[in-house]
């Protein structure tokens, strides 16, 4: 029953990896860049709905809403001011650009909101108890496990069936050659980002709501994590990041149980290793070979 | 007519300079550092609020004893600003030394009131480092390490037969040191721990394992080692969880009524050791506490308390090693190690308060529980 209990803490844990990382495949496989401020608009995310629910007063469920607009509206600013114009730069200078808004996010935050922690109310509080109470399961869990599998599905619907996902997925093949074929390269682009700038604040309301301190930092180790986990699942592909992120977190909720509170996080990283070295493209990406 | 305006004031300022020195023949001076600004500036004023209303009232005693006040603004540093605010108090001919504030500022002004031979009593600097292999150097709040003891002891006497579970950050050594004396203590008082569960830094966040664990192990009492940050996330997890043991803080605890959007129904029933609370019933306590109030419009904290008790205990070390405020600094330290261990005083912050010669206090451990947001002494 214990196992069970961990279990049910890792995949709810694992669910919310899993929507962040789902945020960074997406930008990946599309704009093939790393986000690095992914996870500091999550903490971003986290601040605006926490304000709505306290200054406006809204129901939890506006201030996602509210807080998933706001971030839409940054992903777009932010990949318009700092990401657009190195379009054609070489990859380690959009990576140096990522990591410089990550800590300008991070910052502003504190100069903002300051490091006092501030304490989240959850969007949905209670327990369903299993069992006869022993094994009891939140329904933030419940939801956040909920919210995961949704997201996925309709990722995977609207890349694969929507025109702008083919949109999406020629930009990801091929940018010149879907220029020449009349697609707005730039706004596809755009668009990943809001869509993943969105699924950010999501996961910033479902992150605060499981563990409700609130901290500039707050976005930092899930985002980290949660790279990680799209990395383990294939960085790229929708359904991998999801495996990746539910997997993560069973791992460290299991290592943590089982074996040591401090080295689960160099468990979960070790996997990584071993994983990448027997797939060097994750479990469920595609290997291809580049030709030279 | 501007001229003699101007000599009366300047009349008037000499006066008022001269008036406080013209019983200051008969007077300690006593000195404390502390921050008076900055980020931390709720402790240094606290304390400095609370030393000024003892020395008052041992003033209006008509005794014969009296004490001249000084503070200067340390701002919490560990450096120069530190060494400064005590410079600037040996300067005035600072005789006893109520400071400092902070664990940081009184490590390094304590090793030059070491070589100086200054006494020096920290009301609220809690750093095992400050009185270590100092011998002028004393505290009136316990180490942190001592927390753990007295919680242990505290569990002992209050929660007979209770199974604890310790939750603990181990890569901080305010954490750590608690916990380690605590199950020392608790294994010679033989209170059982049945679980105990770590944490670090990086690692704050989740606490659903070791809650689970706890509630497997059945323990119906956590003790928390920790800052109220993350004892705010072990509360709300444990709540979603569903999981209602009693819950037990330490000084750390104290403040997590604060964090902005904190529902404080969560912290309802936790308990947490201060060595202070302000609706104690005894009539010292609310003595203080309403003077406190009236002539700064706030409750006190521990830190006034911590600061308040310091005056006394000085005047207590003092009036037992029979010095006089004319004697040197040096002389007063020397007489004050001295009868130090054998005095015991009686404080808002403890009764019959003892020091051991290395300096730590000795007192019982005072709890508090939280009700309707309030801390309130707890009934058994």
């Amino acid at each position: 029953m214990k196992f069970l209990a961990y279990l049910v803490s890792g995949i709810s844990l694992g669910s919310i990896y899993a929507i962040i990382a789902l945020g960074y495949t997406m930008v990946y496989g599309i704009a093939k860049m790393l986000n690095f401020a992914h996870g500091d608009v999550i903490m971003i995310g986290g601040y605006v709905s926490f304000l709505a629910a306290k200054n406006l007063g809204v129901p939890p469920l506006v201030s996602v809403l509210i807080a998933m607009a706001v971030c839409t509206v940054l992903g777009i600013v932010i990949e318009a001011l700092a990401y657009r114009p190195l379009r054609s730069a070489p990859s380690l200078a959009v990576l140096i650009t990522a990591i410089g808004v990550s800590y300008l996010l991070q910052n502003s935050a504190l100069l903002i909101w300051g490091a006092n922690p501030k304490a989240y109310t959850p969007v949905v509080s209670g327990t369903l108890q299993l069992f006869d109470g022993q094994l009891s399961i939140s329904y933030i869990s419940l939801l956040t496990v909920a919210c995961c599998i949704v997201i996925m599905v309709a990722l995977t619907l609207f890349t694969g069936r929507t025109k702008m996902g083919k949109a999406m997925r020629a930009c990801s093949e091929d940018k010149g050659a879907a220029q020449l074929m009349g697609i707005n390269v730039n706004r596809t682009i755009s668009l990943t980002f809001a869509i993943g700038s969105a699924l950010a604040a999501i996961a910033g309301a479902l992150l605060c709501s499981f563990s409700p301190a609130l901290m500039p930092t707050t976005g930092s180790m899930p985002g980290i994590k949660a790279f990680t986990a799209a990395v383990f699942g294939g960085i790229g592909s929708i359904p991998g990041a999801f495996l990746g992120g539910i997997l993560l977190g069973v791992i460290e909720a299991l290592a943590r149980a089982y074996i040591s509170t401090q080295l689960s996080n160099s468990i979960v990283f070790a996997v990584l290793i071993i994983v990448l070295l027997v797939r060097p493209a994750g479990l469920l990406g595609k290997y291809t070979q580049e030709k030279v | 007519m501007k001229k003699a305006l101007v000599l009366i004031l300047a009349l008037t300022m000499v006066f008022a300079l001269a008036a406080p020195s013209a019983f200051a023949d008969g007077a300690f001076k006593l000195g404390s550092s502390g921050p008076l600004t900055g980020g931390a500036a709720i402790y240094g004023i606290s304390v400095m609020n609370g030393i000024q209303i003892a020395v008052d009232e041992i003033n209006a005693m008509d005794d014969g004893f009296q004490f001249e006040f000084m503070s200067q603004d340390d701002e919490a540093d560990s450096g120069d600003k530190a060494i400064n605010a005590y410079n600037t108090l040996m300067d005035w001919g600072m005789q006893v030394m109520a400071g400092t504030v902070t664990s940081g500022s009184g490590i390094t002004v304590a090793a030059q009131a070491f070589d100086e031979r200054l006494f020096m009593l920290t009301p609220s600097g809690s750093s095992v480092d400050l009185i270590a292999d100092k011998d002028n150097a004393f505290q009136v709040c316990f180490t942190d390490p001592n927390q753990g003891v007295a919680s242990a002891d505290y569990f002992a006497a209050n929660f007979p037969g209770a199974k604890v579970a310790v939750i603990y950050r181990n890569d901080d050594a305010y954490s750590q040191g608690i916990r380690d004396t605590f199950v020392t203590e608790a294994a010679a008082k033989g209170v059982e721990v049945v679980y105990e569960g770590t944490f670090t830094d990086s690692t704050s966040t989740d606490f659903n394992v070791q809650l689970t664990a706890a509630q497997g192990a059945g323990a119906d009492l956590i003790f928390l080692p920790i800052y109220y940050t993350p004892a705010s996330v072990i509360l709300q997890q444990a709540n979603a969880m569903g999981y209602a043991p009693k819950f037990f803080g330490v000084d750390g605890m104290d403040g997590i009524l604060t964090v902005e959007g904190f529902d404080t129904k969560l912290a309802e029933g936790v308990f947490l050791l201060t060595p202070f609370s302000a609706d104690a019933e005894d009539a010292r306590t609310q003595a203080f506490v309403a003077e406190y109030q009236s002539r700064f419009g706030e409750i006190p904290n521990q830190f006034a308390a911590d600061g308040y008790d310091a005056a006394y205990i000085l005047k207590a070390a003092l009036q037992a090693a029979g010095c006089t405020p004319d004697m040197s600094a040096d002389a007063i330290c020397e007489a004050l190690i001295e009868v130090m261990p054998t005095i015991s005083v009686d404080g808002v912050t403890g009764s019959g308060m003892t020091w051991s010669a290395s300096g730590e206090v000795s007192k019982a451990p005072m709890a508090v529980v939280i009700k309707d947001g309030v801390y309130v002494t707890p009934e058994f």
